[in-house]
Parts: structure tokens; sequence; C-alpha cells
């Protein structure tokens, strides 16, 4: 039916008009997607991070259903809300496709808009890149200007190196086109290529030397940057860039004699980004090279003298031809003129340029230290600063100035920082502090008085190793044992903000020297009651960490033999009330220490004697007391003479690992008697407890019934062997015998003996014995060192000791890392044994040698 | 060489990411909250630099930021770029924002996105200065934007230039046929249809059944009583 035909009928036609336009609402009305701006109301008009969330998630599942239907209407507008919604944090990948969509369409909007998004939304998913260097490559030829512009744009945004090598011809022709604007674009793009693909600089290399022949400082300021990459990347064209020297030198000359030019004008001084990269680049070519620096002298004068300082971007220039200057084998005038410059500019305003005068004098201070002496006094002031990275940077530059001639000045002024510095900068002022005063310190007592200003300051701050560093200090000089006793004693009595630092120091100090404390001609006055009481305060406080506490304790229990009068008995309360005390360790140490107090009382003095004087170690900075676990701490308390790598090591052994290194199978056949298990239990029992005592040379016979189960601890060893303590045998230097296992008809001889030509090797020759009736068959001697000892088994004389006086011997080889005693866990395995051997096959032994 | 040039306001939104080395897009989000925290809690009257910033390239990077009433303008860089001069680079930047969206404000940035983009696109390329002449900048821009226009333009811009005149009388077939075109629909209000509307309607009936234009609804038709 058709209505021209039949002329005009309304009443048919209004039907038909409403069914399409009805049917036109239907289509447009669902459709039609939220303006951006709307949805950016929307956005904005949410109260709560959960509704915003709600108007995005709703946004968002709109979107890609409408990415699903292919409506190409709207794609513009929806991936330009994605973008929004992208910048806010959401997830917005599932536009990739849409962009690259967008891309491929020939109107320059959707282009826009499409490598816009790509250059924000895209990851790198190779999948992704491979469909889009397709798109790029097509408007990289393209004859607009501002679409080949937009391909340059993203292309050095999101270059990979696959599409780096695709491309790089298309950018090197684009590099020579005629529009300068497409010029730079692919200038930069070469610059991006190269960083990805350096191999490709080759293929740039005669582009980019004509860029400088340019007018448009767009593409100069590119072009240097490309040059600037290259330089960086090879030797090679370092030395072909070389050649262009006078043509930079010119293009600055240019610059600065040219007068005001709107253009490029930055509040009056002409394009300082141009400036300061052809500085820059000046820099890296005549660093190092004579003739290179000869010609870039002059210039680099005059735009220090020329440049206009008023304002920051002067400064900028200023600052760029300094740090040339100080790079390049430039004049000593040229110098002296670029240290008054930064001079000048430490006494600025702008906390900006101070900023950067400090930054650069820390990196010339190596160069020319004599000329940053001379601003001392301004950096000094710079601490004060209420700028944080100015007080960093000034910090800083004062440890590289601290030399033997000022450090009392610089010492008092750094003391003065440390006490009113943020935490941040504690811990690496204090360390610092320490290294100069250890480097520098012109008296030994200045030196003391140093580290216990530091130690006040820095509070707990301060790292572990310096409590080491000065007690060390401490032991190793008895002129000044009596003043600095004083002196802790008064700091730590003054001490209301609970320094673990210096209550260690002040606590091992103390108890070693608590006789001085309270001598007459001592500088503080105090009654041992007095000493008492703060003990009492330090061990109850809460504030104080265990380990602290285990200082106190020890120290406690030495004053009571430093003591004239001691009140034993008050210290003896103390000690044990820390016999039920929760944490194990101090738990330990009172039930031990109170032994010394009752039935072994007599042990006391011998035990508590003063430590000798300590070696000085060179301060290694990554001794933490810290990193090594508690039982190294408690263990440095009681014996701080103990070699602290020892302890680690044994730590190590101690740490559970199976691994064949740490013990040594002797190469006869030895019979493999599920080894692993037995390994741990081998390694399971040695414990760092016995370092403390290994320092005196005993000999240690073990008891039969304690040693296999205890812990080897000090208490057991006490209980063990008093009589060894209380008065050490005599020792012949050369070879001693020791039984150091007799049980069941087995005896096993040590005679030890230190080879004469290798300093820290000893030989032990070990003997079998059989005393039973009845034949050990197959009888293997096992042995197990700390990791820096090294052990060698010899072969033994045979695998089975006859009844009746049958011997087996044996010779191991143990090296020692230095001279120190040895030490070692021993086993033995045979399978003819009574019962009870066979079920306890491990039996953990451990025997101390010195061979010293 | 810039790894990253972060807008945000006084409360940490972003207003502007542009990132010239790839991060994932919670590592982003992670950036610029980082990088919020320790800008925002600088004094004005202290310098404009920071370091100590974990998350970008480590110790040799820094950022340098200028604030500018509710907004920050942070760039990181590497130690290959002057401090002073990147100071200097985000002044072009804010004049040039300031030039093309006339007395810039954070609206300006919240609602033209894509704008500030294309306006950083034509001062930093790849991480790199690319160009920092303001008159250059703003020409390509605006040449560029009448590019966009033209485009939209054609079809649309002649229907938008008078929809109205389809209603005025029987003419509206000629005009139809002149346009011969689409008559894109946005919006139907109130399709009351009176008398005098029935010229319209029967003409634009005829030109649907003679298939003389196809229909692409875009342009708003006012049906309105008051329309004679």
């Amino acid at each position: 039916m058709n209505p021209t035909d039949h002329g005009f009928n309304p009443a048919f036609n209004m039907a038909v008009i409403k069914e399409v336009f009805n049917e036109a609402l239907e289509r447009v009305r669902t459709p039609t997607p939220m303006r951006l701006r709307d949805l950016i109301r929307q956005i904005r008009a949410a109260r709560t991070a959960a509704e915003e969330r709600g108007v995005i998630n709703k946004e968002c599942a709109y979107i890609r259903s409408t990415f699903r239907e292919e409506d190409s209407v709207w794609r513009c507008r929806n991936i330009a809300k994605l973008l929004y919604i992208h910048m806010l944090g959401y997830p917005a990948h599932f536009g990739q496709l849409e962009c690259l969509k967008l891309i491929a369409s020939p109107r320059f909007t959707d282009k826009r808009i499409g490598y816009l998004g790509a250059m924000l939304l895209l990851d790198e998913r190779q999948d992704v890149h491979l469909l889009i260097t397709n798109c790029l490559k097509n408007d990289l030829n393209s004859s607009t200007q501002f679409v080949v512009g937009l391909a340059l744009c993203t292309l050095g945004a999101i270059a990979s190196p696959e599409m780096s090598r695709d491309l790089a011809g298309e950018v090197e022709r684009l590099m020579k086109s005629p529009n300068a604007y497409v010029r730079k674009k692919a200038a930069l793009c070469a610059y991006r290529i190269i960083l990805k693909v350096p191999e490709l600089m080759e293929i740039f290399l005669p582009a980019t030397r004509s860029l400088l022949s340019e007018k448009n400082h767009g593409v100069l300021i590119t072009g240097v940057s490309l040059i600037t990459e290259m330089c960086e990347n090879s030797v090679d064209t370092l030395q072909h860039f070389k050649k262009i020297v006078p043509n930079l030198v010119r293009i600055l000359k240019n610059l600065i004699l040219a007068g005001y030019s709107p253009e490029h004008d930055v509040s009056g001084v002409s394009d300082p980004f141009l400036q300061v990269k052809i500085l820059r680049l000046l820099r890296i070519l005549g660093k190092n090279d004579v003739e290179a620096s000869e010609a870039m002298n002059d210039i680099l004068a005059q735009v220090a003298t020329n440049t206009e300082t008023t304002k920051n971007v002067g400064n900028t220039i200023l600052y760029e031809t300094v740090l040339s200057i100080m790079d390049i084998r430039s004049e000593s005038g040229l110098r002296v003129l670029a240290i008054n410059i930064l001079g000048r500019f430490l006494l600025n305003n702008d906390k900006n340029i101070r900023y950067v005068a400090l930054n650069t004098l820390l990196k010339t201070v190596h160069v020319d230290t004599s000329a940053v002496q001379r601003h001392r006094t301004t950096i000094l002031e710079c601490l004060k600063d209420p700028d944080v990275s100015i007080r960093r940077r000034a910090l800083e530059l004062s440890f590289a100035l601290v030399n033997a001639n000022n450090i009392k000045a610089m010492m008092k002024e750094l003391l003065t920082f440390l006490e009113k510095a943020d935490p941040e900068f504690k811990e690496m002022a204090s360390s610092r502090i320490v290294l100069a005063a250890e480097r520098y310190s012109p008296s030994i007592k200045w030196h003391l008085d140093t580290l216990l200003s530091v130690l006040i300051a820095a509070g707990n701050y301060i790292r572990d190793d310096v409590v080491s560093n000065v007690i060390q200090l401490m032991t190793a000089n008895p002129s000044q044992q009596s003043y600095m006793v004083g002196q802790l004693w008064s700091a730590l009595e003054n001490d209301n903000s609970d320094r673990q630092p210096l209550i260690q120091i002040a606590t091992w100090c103390i108890g070693e020297f608590g006789d001085m404390l309270l001598s007459p001609d001592s500088n503080v006055q105090i009654s041992e009651t007095e000493v008492i009481a703060v003990y009492h305060r330090l061990l109850t406080s809460p504030q104080n960490s265990p380990i602290t506490k285990q200082y106190c304790l020890t120290s406690l229990t030495k004053l009571s033999t430093r003591f004239q009068h001691p009140d034993t008995h008050k210290i003896q309360e103390l000690i044990e009330s820390f016999g039920s005390h929760v944490q194990m360790e101090l738990q330990q140490r009172g039930v031990e220490y109170s032994q010394l107090f009752g039935k072994y009382a007599y042990l006391r003095n011998g035990l508590l004697e003063r430590m000798p004087a300590l070696e000085i170690t060179k301060p290694s900075t990554n001794t933490h007391n810290g990193s090594v676990s508690q039982d190294a701490d408690e263990e440095e308390s009681v014996s701080p003479a103990e070699n602290q790598s020892n302890s680690n090591a044994l730590l190590v052994l101690l740490g559970g690992d199976t691994g064949d290194n740490d013990i040594i199978k002797p190469p006869a056949k030895a019979p493999s008697l599920d080894t692993n298990q037995d390994l741990l239990d081998l390694l399971g029992g040695l414990d760092s407890g016995m370092d403390s005592i290994s320092e005196k040379p005993i000999d240690l016979k073990l008891n039969n019934d304690s040693s296999i189960q205890n812990n080897n601890n000090i208490l057991s060893m006490i209980n063990s062997t008093p009589d060894y303590l209380a008065e050490p045998l005599p020792i012949t230097p050369q070879t001693r015998d020791t039984t150091v296992y007799d049980k069941g008809g087995l005896r096993i001889d040590f005679s030890s003996q230190k080879a004469a030509d290798v300093p820290n090797t000893t030989s032990i020759n070990v003997s079998a014995h059989n005393t039973t009736a009845t034949d050990f068959t197959e009888f293997v001697f096992q042995a197990a060192v700390p990791r820096t000892f090294q052990l060698k088994l010899l072969p033994p004389s045979g695998t089975i000791i006859t009844a009746d006086g049958g011997t087996v011997t044996q010779i191991l080889r143990v090296t020692t890392p230095t001279p120190a005693p040895v030490r070692m866990r021993i086993r033995k395995l045979t399978t003819s044994l009574p019962t009870v051997f066979n079920d306890n096959l491990t039996f953990c032994g451990a025997s101390n040698f010195s061979p010293d | 060489m810039i790894k990253a040039i972060l807008v945000f306001n006084n409360h940490g939104k972003p207003r502007l990411i542009k990132f010239y080395q790839y991060f994932v897009e919670e590592l982003q989000q992670q950036i610029i909250k980082e990088t919020f925290q320790l800008v925002s809690k600088r004094d004005d009257n202290v310098c404009n630099f920071l370091e100590g910033g974990s998350l970008i390239g480590g110790s040799d990077y820094k950022l340098i930021y200028r604030h500018y009433a509710t907004l920050y303008f942070v760039f990181c860089v590497d130690s290959s770029e002057s401090e002073l001069g990147i100071l200097d680079l985000i002044q072009v930047f804010v004049e040039t924002l300031d030039k093309c969206f006339e007395n810039v404000c954070e609206l300006d940035l919240i609602f033209h996105v894509d704008k500030v983009h294309y306006i950083l696109n034509e001062l930093v390329m790849g991480g790199m200065v690319l160009e920092t002449n303001m008159s250059e900048i703003l020409a390509r821009i605006s040449e560029q934007n009448k590019l966009e226009k033209q485009e939209t333009g054609l079809a649309a811009a002649r229907a938008r230039a008078k929809p109205f005149s389809l209603l005025s009388s029987a003419t509206g077939a000629t005009i139809l046929s002149e346009f011969h075109l689409k008559i894109e629909i946005l919006l139907v209000e109130c399709p009351f249809v009176n008398k005098s509307q029935l010229n319209l309607g029967a003409c634009v009936y005829s030109l649907l059944s003679n298939r003389r234009i196809t229909l692409t609804f875009k342009y708003v038709f006012y049906f309105n009583r008051s329309s004679s």
C-alpha cells in the first residue's frame, strides 16, 4: 500500500508517523550514553567512596556492553569516560581494543582520543602491540602532520623493542621531514627507540647531526637530547660527536647574545631549556677531554658572568654551568668562579637555590675540598634550616667536610644538630659522627666524651655496633676508665628516657670498674646503696629491653665483688627475684647468678674478675647485635671477649642444617645408618653456651649423666667441673692427652698436637680402646666442627676394635681461620656395642683444645 | 628523563596522571598515594625538591613539585634532569594551560582531562621536553581543535543550523529533499501532532516511502503546539 497513490489520508498517516517516531524514540533513547561531563558530575556528587564506586561500576558495565554491540557512534565518548575512570584508579583495560578501533578510524577526532587511550591504557601485552604497530605504520605515512604527530607521540610513549625495530626506519625518514613539527617529534621518538634497543642507534646517526643546523628551537632541543642519549650510550658515538662542540658553542653564544626574542623568552632569558640541555651535553663531551674542555672554557665563562640571576631561570642556567665547569677539565680560574657562584647560591633566599647549591657542593667536595671548606659556616647554618631536604643535604655535606683540623668545631655543631634532629636522621647522623670521631679524634678523652654525648643525644637510634665499640675503647684505655665511669654514672642517673644503648654501656662499665666509681678520687661521690637503688630501678622498669636487663644483671653480680662493703643480701635478693622471670634468658641468669651467692660463693671472685682489655677491631659496619640471636647477646654480656663471628658460625651450625659440610665422614666405608637423623641429633645438642667457657684453656671431662641431656650451659658447667674452674689444669703447650669418652668399655682418647709449620692447624690423634671382652665391629668415628673451621679426617687404622685392649687410631686435622680454641662435636658409630649404645648412637660430646 | 607527571588536588584526588615508564595500574595508584603523602605534608616555605620516595626509580629519582592554589603539579624525574629546569617547565605547563582555558582552575582540569593531555603531549614527549615555546604549543593545539571541529561538522553542522525550519510549513518537503539527508533525531519531545503538522508528517512519510532519505536519528524535532 503506497499512500502517495491514494492521496492524503490524515488518519492513516498519523498512525504511520507515530509508529516511525516511536521506533526512533526507542532506538535513540536507550543507547544514548551519558556524556562525559554528566558522568564527572555524578562522580563528584557521590558522597562516599562506595557511592562513587557504584556510579563507576554501573557506567563501566554500560560501556562494556556498548563495546560488545559494535556501536561506533559513541565509541569516542565512551573511551573519554573510560580514561577518566582510569585516572581515578579503576580498571579500564577492557577499553584497549576499542582504542585500537578508534585509531584505525579515518577521522582525526577518533584517532586523537584513540591514541590518547592507547598511551594511557595499553599494558605490555604483546598481541595488542602487534595490532597497534600496523596502525602506527599507516599513520606515520599520513599526509596530515597532526596524524603523524599523534602516531610519533604514541610510539614515543609505548614503544616496545619489537615496535622499535619495526618502525625505526619510518622514524628515521621522518627525522628528515621538511616539517619541523614532525621532525622534533621524530627526534624524541628516536631517543625512545634507542633507549629500548641501543643497537638501532646506527641508523639514526646521520640524520641526528643535521638536527643541530636547525633554526627551530623545538628541533634543536630534541636533537640535543637525542645526542646526549647517544653519547651516554656508547663511547664510539661520544668520540664521533666531539666534533660538534664548536657547533654547540655557537648555538649557545647566539642564545646569550641574541637580544629579546618574544617566542623563546622566559622571564628575560632566551630559551633557558635549550641552554640547559646544551650545557649538559657540553659537560658530557668535555669530561676528561682537554681539547674539548679548552673549546668550552670561554663560553662557560661568558654564560657564568652574563646570566641575569634575579629570576629562577637565570639561576637554572648558572647552576647547570657550574656543574659543567666542575665536570670538565676547566681552567682553575673558572673553577674558583664556579665555587663562588655556589657560595652566592648558599646565601640566596630561595630554598630551591640553596638546595641545589648544597647538592652541587656535595658533588664537588671530593674534587676541591679546600674551596668548599670556605663555605663551612654557611653549610653548618643550613643544618638549622626548617626544610628537611636542605637539612639532609647539609648534613651529608658537613660529614664530607669533617677533617682532623676542624673536628672539634664541627662536632659541636653536629652534636647540637643531633640533639634536635628528627628520628629519621638520628641513626644515620649518630653512626657517622661515631665514624668521624674515630677517624679524627684529637685525644682519647675527647673521643669518649663525644661518644657519650652521642649516646645521650641519639638515644635509642644508635646502631648496635656502637655499644661494643665504646666498650672496647673503654677497656683499651685504663687512664680514662675512672673518669668515664663517673661520667657514665651521671648520665645513667639522669637518664629518664630509657636510652637502651646508654644503659647497656653504662652498666657494663660500672660493673667492670665499679671500684673506681666508688673510690675517693672519683669525680662523683656516691654510696653503694645509691648504686644499687639505680640498678633496682633499671631492672624493674618495664621500658628496658630484656637484653639491657641482662647487662644489668651481670653488672650487678660483678658489683658484688667490686664494692668494698657490698650489701650482698640486697644484691642477692634482686638477682633471685629474676629466678622466676617470664623471660627465659633472664630467668636463667637469675638462677645461675644466685648460685654464686649461695653454694658456690667461693667461685664468685674468680669468675667475676675484670675482663682483659679487648682488642680493637676495625669497625665493621654490618655487625649488629640485633641480627645475631638473643643467645649471642646474652653471651656477650657474660664474656664480651668472645669473638662474635665465632658464635655466629655456631649459630649457623645450630640452624639445623644437615648439609654434609657440617660433618665430615671418614673416608673409610662408613655405614650410613640413617645419617640425616643422626646428623640432626649431632648438631642439635651443640650449644653456644660452650663458647663462654672456651676461652679458658681447660680440659673438660664430660660428665656421663648430665652432658648428654643438658644444654651445656654455664650452670651445668659449674655443677660438673667446679675443680677445673677453681684451679685450671697446667697446660702442656705442645701435646696433651685427654679422655673424651669412657663408657661401656669404650674409651676414646684425644692427644692434640700443634703442627709446627701451619700455625692454625691442630692435629688430634684419636685412639679408641676396647676394654670389654667382646670385639667392636664396624667402629666409625665421626666429628663435626663449626663452619669456619676445616676438618680433615684421615683413614682409621681399622674398623674393628678387638676385645681386651684392642686399639684403633685415627688422625684428625682441624684448621681454624684465626688462632682460636678448637671446638668440635664427635660421635662414633658401632654396631656391636651393648644395646644402650645402639639406641643412643648419637653421642654428643665436645672437647676444647687450645693449642696455644 | 621525566618518569611521571602527576597532578592532584589538595586532597590527593588525581587530576592528571601520565607515566613515561610502564607501571601496572595498582602500582600507579600506589605511587600517586605515596607521592601525595610526601608532598602534602610539606610547608609552602620549604624547597620544591623531595627525595626518598621508594616506588619509582629508587635513589636516582626526585620529586619536583609546585603547588598552585588547590593543585599540586608533581614531576618525578631522574638525575639527568636539572631540578631548577623542571621547575621552569612546570611553570610553562601551567601558563600554557592558563592560556588555553583562560584562567585555568581545577574544574577545567576535571572536565577536560583529555585536552590537558593533548597540551601536555605537545610539551613533553616520551619523558623529554619537546617544545617550550608557548605560542607554538597553543597554535598547534588550536589547529588540531579546528581539524576536529571540521570533522564533526559536515552533515551535523548543516542540520544543526536550522532544524526548526523543517517545522515551518509545507515547504518542509522541499527542504528535506534539498538536504537529501539523514534526519537524525536525538530526542522527540511531546510528539503531539496537530493539524498544522500533518503536512510535515505527510512529507516526512512521503520521503520515507520514496526511499529518498535514509533515517538516522540525531536531531531534535520539536513538535510544539505553539509552532503554527
